[in-house]
């Protein structure tokens, strides 16, 4: 059986020079969420537009399903659902519509389209948005219409770059609980995050990137032990108050890639 | 490029311009009426007789009206696909969530281009009979307009299009507003006949709208040779073809990194 999503061997070397991704290769197979970490300037935008074909390699290929992106890009691309990471929403049409507007684009039918925009909204508590306007939703309504969008022609392979990046609390639990809920009925998650508790809360498998270049990759638990074992992390309350945890992804995190800033 | 795509993106514009019809479908109907009574018969009644060669003299009104036919293809061609695209592509980021799609940018740019040169036409179409109600413009002989509307459109399309793919920001357009499109309004034989001398029998011939307002006004007299019309169609479908090629070129260059 193919992978879900296979990459062999890619690079993105952008016209400025700057090499963003040099030589990453992972498979995903079908049915898991994997998740790919990493500081900004990682590589890991990069890495997921690549995978659904918005930047073209360099040098690689990235299969999805067993098909090359580069060669079949149409076909590909119909196979994948993706919420990018900035707004790209139609503001010309209301949800409704706009959910129809874009079905269109995969071969719906318009009758089939309305149907699955109706049932789509509902899906992510938007359904007394349906004919708002959409330059009047809130960020974090936004953010649900655009993932009810990735998921309109009913994907096999779901990619989400950042899909909980600036909302608030209540609409990160509703995305987590829809993104569980997708993986139960068999749709491969590919994720981008910055939220250590989100990427150890919903992935199955992570890939940490740093300049371009794996850093790590395995299983929440299976990194955290590898690299930290068992020992207990010392930290500070606000009031001083010292006292020990476990360690957790942020903590191995922040030992593979440093504590500087990038970019 | 794949026509059945380029075709989706087409239709998804159509969608958002029907959405408002009403507010469209004024500007080409309201502006003849106006260019009428305010050139046609204000001005008119100050110049007189235009004479348009062969001997051949007509009424100021008569002379404009197919002026008015170039100029609002031109328009309406250029703002779509300068401003109506760049605001898609730049602000509303439209082409990005196109491109997640089955659309390549070939058919997001193919879709764009084509509706531009749609408006073009509907303008003329919508203007048409009009001014052939008010006896401006002969029929059948003024229905070349509509090929011509549809070709020149294009071409103007195109070409605004590959300004969308160049401008660092939408105040830019500014630039080509004043340089191109305001001197082909002004001296594209539109309003008046070019002189028979100096710097403006020149240039004049040369803007790339004078033939299709050439074209448009001896299609109102009824006589326009046929087979210079296909000529020119002909030459505005290759400037046509040849700037969309461009144009996505360039707004690949822009988009895709």
């Amino acid at each position: 059986m193919p992978y879900a999503i296979e990459a062999k061997g890619i690079v993105k070397r952008y016209a400025s020079g700057l090499t963003a991704v040099d030589g990453v290769n992972f498979q995903i197979p079908e049915g898991i969420c994997f998740g790919i970490l990493g500081p900004n300037g990682a590589g890991k935008t990069t890495t997921i537009r690549m995978s659904y074909g918005f930047i073209p390699l360099t040098a690689g290929d990235i299969l999805i399903l067993g098909r090359s992106i580069s060669a079949e890009p149409r076909a590909v691309k119909a196979l994948l659902g993706v919420c990018p990471q900035e707004d790209n929403l139609d503001p010309d049409f209301r949800p409704r519509e706009g959910l129809a507007a874009y079905a269109r684009f995969f071969g719906i039918p318009r009758p089939e389209a309305l149907r699955r925009a109706a049932e789509l909204l509902d899906f992510v508590g938007l359904a007394e948005k349906a004919s708002a306007s959409v330059r009047e939703l809130s960020g974090g309504m936004k953010r649900r219409l655009a993932f009810a969008r990735a998921l309109v022609h009913r994907p096999r392979v779901l990619v989400l770059d950042e899909p909980t990046t600036g909302l608030d609390p209540q609409a990160r639990h509703l995305v987590w609980e829809k993104v569980r809920s997708l993986k139960k009925e068999g749709v491969t998650i590919l994720l981008t995050t910055h939220y250590m508790e989100e990427a150890a809360g919903l992935c199955d498998e992570l890939l940490i990137l740093d300049a371009g270049r794996i850093l790590e990759q395995g299983s929440p638990r299976a990194l955290i032990a590898r690299h930290m074992g068992e020992i207990p992390v010392e930290v500070q309350d606000p009031s001083g108050l010292a006292y020990l945890r476990p360690p957790n992804l942020e903590d191995l995190f922040l030992r593979l890639t440093g504590r500087e800033l990038r970019a | 490029m794949s026509p059945r795509l380029a075709f989706l993106v087409w239709r998804r514009n159509l969608e958002v311009y029907l959405r408002t019809w009403f507010v469209n479908f004024l500007p080409p109907f309201l502006e003849p009426l106006l260019y009428i009574a305010g050139f046609g018969l204000g001005v008119g009644s100050l110049v007189g007789n235009v004479p348009v060669g062969g001997g051949l003299e007509i009424p100021y009104a008569r002379f404009i009206a197919p002026g008015m036919v170039a100029v609002a293809v031109m328009q309406q061609a250029f703002f779509e696909c300068a401003y109506g695209s760049f605001i898609r592509m730049y602000y509303q980021k439209t082409f990005d969530a196109l491109l997640a799609t089955p659309c390549t940018l070939e058919d997001v740019a193919a879709g764009e281009i084509a509706w531009g040169a749609t408006k073009a036409l509907v303008s003329a179409a919508i203007m048409l009979p009009i001014l052939a109600a008010f006896g401006l413009i002969a029929m059948p002989g003024s229905l070349w307009m509509l090929p011509a509307a549809l070709l020149a459109g294009w071409a103007f399309a195109a070409g605004a299009f590959c300004l969308a793919a160049v401008v660092p920001n939408i105040d830019t357009f500014n630039l080509p507003m004043f340089l191109l499109i305001m001197p082909m309004f002004a001296l594209g034989e539109t309003f008046f006949p070019l002189p028979e001398s100096g710097w403006m029998h020149a240039v004049g011939p040369w803007l790339p709208l004078t033939p299709l307002s050439r074209l448009c006004r001896s299609a109102s007299l009824g006589t326009l040779a046929p087979l210079h019309a296909l000529g020119v169609l002909l030459l505005y479908s290759l400037a046509a073809l040849l700037l969309s090629m461009l144009g996505t070129r360039w707004m690949r260059r822009r988009l895709i990194p």
